[in-house]
């Protein structure tokens, strides 16, 4: 790790160390005074940068790198991300799983605070969004802009800045739920100085990601960039305006959100269903735009529907977050855009679902051979089914039963599950030989058992929760004859317990796939390279042989 | 247009800018004139804001992730009217930093709860929801009658809440946390505590403990407010709105 840093970039990393390290000193003596929780984060920020610090003086003194390694890419980090986001995938879903137990079993847990269902639910998405695909986005993003661009990151210690700097933010972010530290913004409930902290490494990596754009060999930049550039660019407005913040003291945790009441839930909404289309398919799109004809060994089907399919998705999707707030105190009018931009949301999201399978074509007997071509092919599918689910779901009508119900769960774990964690295990099956020089993975049956328990589990637990979402949204409008409401609130509740025990053994079905996938992960890369150390790294090629434009 | 498309993509600043355009219009179109479009929030002369103990309250809320499991916001589908009451305007959550309209009920809204159960009720049930509702899936709170509530920094909660646009007084602030102490001991002097926030707030032992002020105390106070900050969904004279429903 550290002997790929020149001496300066040790030295400038030990620098930035030591500053985090004093940051996190001042932080917990501060909040300390007056017990407040944010001095729990002090201790975690300063030994999680001395942790980092013992391993930057431990290969301090090893030679530093030779000018060759500007011959080839810088492929440590992308490795590093991908066994990190493994990690967090474990930790994402076995926390999820075990909330979907506590839905169905409320005393499987133990008496304290910090491990009830409201505080170990955003643990569960932060853990899967953030840390799981978060870190793989970052990974691959890495790899793809060199692979895509023939040109080597401009430095070694910007990357691992990225990496290392998200990590600390999902860190912090997890523990603070556990601490009972959270703004209750969905899917942005880290409090202001974690997101401030995520604010430099973004702008980190949106400066790394135009810096390695600037020195490209390649005239144009290839579609997957576009989607990262998206991801990087439009998440990086989403979180600060969604984030914006009066803290109650510099030395405590909590703060008050800039925005109230209308205002607040359309900007929270605006944020949270473009973090769905920014981080949860921009990013993903731009793995399945390289990883799968790269797999698949042939061209993206069609450049026009590239254009067609990333502009439409960049600009329809900012309109569609009001969908999540029909009938609600919001005028009519925002409704009525959101929904109606909703639906015309689905002609991009088909036309980049039907990009993918169609460059399938003359390739579908790999499909049938080969698990990991198989995972991202079905991850298409899924994307495509998600969509068409969620601008059927964004009409009011439809809506009016959907919504507040298990059956938003289930849209969104057909998309989490079936879209995103398919796409990215399909693309670190088949970025982690190429990465470690291997000539495949350990064993290609456990990738067909994974891909098969994926799959199993994903139809298990959607299937699961549409049903309960329908029976919940109809009880809960059912009237008896005499014109009365039919059904209690506990009634709808009772009936639920079912498809919460299956929905729970879904998840546990995708758990142990993930498991599998850590250890034949594992086993690859623990397994001794077969060809010659000189071939360590990747070369920029010479020729353009990447995917068609 | 696949020309300039062809130009374009060879310039990554470019590029990015593009993106940048692109994807703001929506978010504008659809934010700002919230902030601009007079009658998007009804007026309410008479809505009132929370005591320091009802605020202390909601961040229990808040931090016990409640609102993952609860809505406050009672949409304007004749089912939900009756069986939660009037639909939620937009008033209502006014001074809510943030808003807590929830995304989800695996349990039912809390929009207007306040005075539906006994403050008796509601301890119980955060104690353990199985004791009054044996089919309950909600978590027990326990810890809440164990913690006591911490008021010293309430002042500086309510001057960030001003900071924000919540209207308090600098005599609000300063009495913040004598003022959340006595919300929970009616039988100590409340003179100022009425003077500030009104007749009509709620004064009790909450949670049934006249020992000490717990964080039990803070979130009951807080449920028994919701819905009756403001009346203006039971106004006589349908509230006038220029835009929206």
């Amino acid at each position: 790790m550290v002997s790929g840093l020149t001496i300066g970039e040790r030295q400038g990393a030990i620098v930035i160390l030591v500053l985090l390290a004093v940051i996190g000193t001042i932080m917990a003596a501060a909040a300390g005074r007056t017990g407040d929780p944010m001095s729990v984060h002090g201790f975690i920020v300063l030994l999680f940068s001395l942790a980092v610090l013992a391993v930057v003086f431990w290969g301090y003194y090893t030679p530093a790198p030779d000018e060759g390694r500007l011959k080839s890419y810088y492929d440590d980090p992308s490795k590093a991300g991908i066994i990190i986001a493994m990690i967090w995938a474990v930790i994402g879903m076995f926390v999820g799983d075990w909330v979907a137990w506590l839905l169905a079993y409320p005393d499987l847990t133990f008496d304290a605070a910090w491990s009830s269902f409201g505080r170990l639910r955003p643990v569960h998405t932060t853990g899967v969004i953030f840390g799981f695909g978060g870190n793989a986005l970052i990974a691959t993003s890495f790899h793809v802009m060199q692979r895509t661009s023939r040109a080597r990151m401009p430095d070694q210690l910007s990357p691992w800045f990225v990496l290392v700097g998200y990590n600390l933010f999902c860190i912090l972010a997890v523990s603070g739920y556990l601490l009972g530290i959270t703004q209750s913004r969905e899917y942005a409930e880290p409090e202001w100085y974690a997101d401030i902290w995520l604010v430099i490494v973004w702008v980190t990596y949106l400066v790394l990601y135009l810096r390695t754009l600037a020195r490209r060999k390649e005239p144009h930049i290839y579609v997957a960039n576009w989607y990262y550039l998206a991801f990087i660019l439009v998440v990086a407005m989403l979180h600060i305006v969604n984030n914006l913040a009066v803290p109650v003291s510099y030395a405590g945790a909590k703060s008050y959100s800039l925005f109230s009441g209308v205002q607040d839930a359309m900007t929270e909404w605006w944020y949270g269903h473009n973090a769905v289309a920014f981080f949860l398919t921009a990013g993903f799109l731009a793995m399945l735009y390289y990883y799968l004809p790269k797999r698949a060994e042939r061209p993206i089907y069609s450049y026009r529907m590239s254009i067609v399919g990333f502009w439409g998705i960049t600009f329809f999707y900012m309109w569609a977050g009001s969908h999540h707030l029909h009938y609600t105190a919001l005028p009519q009018w925002v409704q009525t855009l959101g929904m109606s931009f909703s639906a015309m949301l689905l002609i991009p999201s088909w036309i980049a679902a039907a990009n993918a399978l169609l460059t399938l074509n003359g390739a579908w007997h790999k499909v049938r051979d080969d698990a990991t071509l198989r995972f991202m092919m079905m991850a298409a599918v899924f994307y495509g089914l998600t969509t068409f689910e969620g601008s059927f779901m964004a009409i009011r009508p439809v809506n009016s039963l959907s919504h507040y119900t298990d059956w938003t769960i289930g849209h969104v774990h057909a998309g989490a599950l079936g879209w995103v964690a398919l796409i990215t295990f399909g693309s670190i099956y088949a970025l982690v030989p190429w990465l470690w020089k291997r000539e495949r993975m350990y064993s290609l049956k456990l990738v067909e058992a994974h891909f098969w328990l994926a799959l199993a589990g994903t139809l298990v637990y959607v299937f699961a929760m549409w049903n309960s979402g329908v029976i919940q949204g109809l009880m809960w409008r059912t009237y008896n004859e005499s014109g009365t409401l039919a059904y209690s609130f506990v009634d709808s509740m009772i009936a639920m317990h079912p498809y919460y025990i299956t929905r729970a053994i879904g998840g546990l079905l995708f758990l142990a796939g993930a498991l599998i996938g850590c250890y034949n992960i594992w086993m690859t890369i623990r397994r001794p390279a077969p060809v010659a150390e000189s071939a360590r790294w990747d070369a920029p090629l010479p020729a353009a042989l990447q995917p068609a434009e | 247009m696949l020309r300039t498309h062809y130009r374009l993509e060879r310039k990554s600043v470019l590029f990015a800018l593009a993106i940048v355009v692109v994807a703001s219009i929506g978010g504008i179109i659809e934010i700002a004139p919230l902030f601009t479009i007079g009658g998007t929030v009804e007026t309410d002369p008479d809505m009132r804001v929370y005591t320091p103990l009802e605020l202390a309250g909601r961040n229990i809320y808040i931090r016990e992730g409640c609102y993952a499991c609860h809505s406050q916001m009672i949409r304007t589908l004749q089912d939900e009217v009756e069986r939660y009451g009037h639909y939620s305007l937009a008033v209502e959550s006014k001074y809510d930093h943030p808003m807590l309209w929830g995304s989800k009920r695996t349990g039912p809204d809390l929009a207007r709860v306040g005075g539906k159960y006994s403050d008796h009720w509601h301890t119980e049930h955060l104690n353990n929801p199985r004791n009054v509702v044996p089919q309950s899936v909600m978590p027990a709170y326990s810890w809440l009658l164990r913690d006591e509530l911490k008021v010293s920094d309430l002042s500086a909660h309510l001057k960030a809440q001003r900071a924000v646009g919540v209207p308090y007084t600098d005599d609000m602030i300063a009495n913040a946390p004598a003022d959340a102490v006595a919300q929970a001991s009616p039988d100590d002097d409340t003179e100022g505590l009425t003077k500030r926030y009104g007749k009509a707030t709620q004064i009790r032992d909450f949670d049934g403990n006249k020992q000490s002020v717990s964080e039990m105390d803070a979130l009951v106070a807080y449920l028994q407010i919701l819905g009756k900050l403001s009346g203006a969904a039971h106004a006589p004279q349908p509230v006038q709105k220029t835009a929206g429903n």
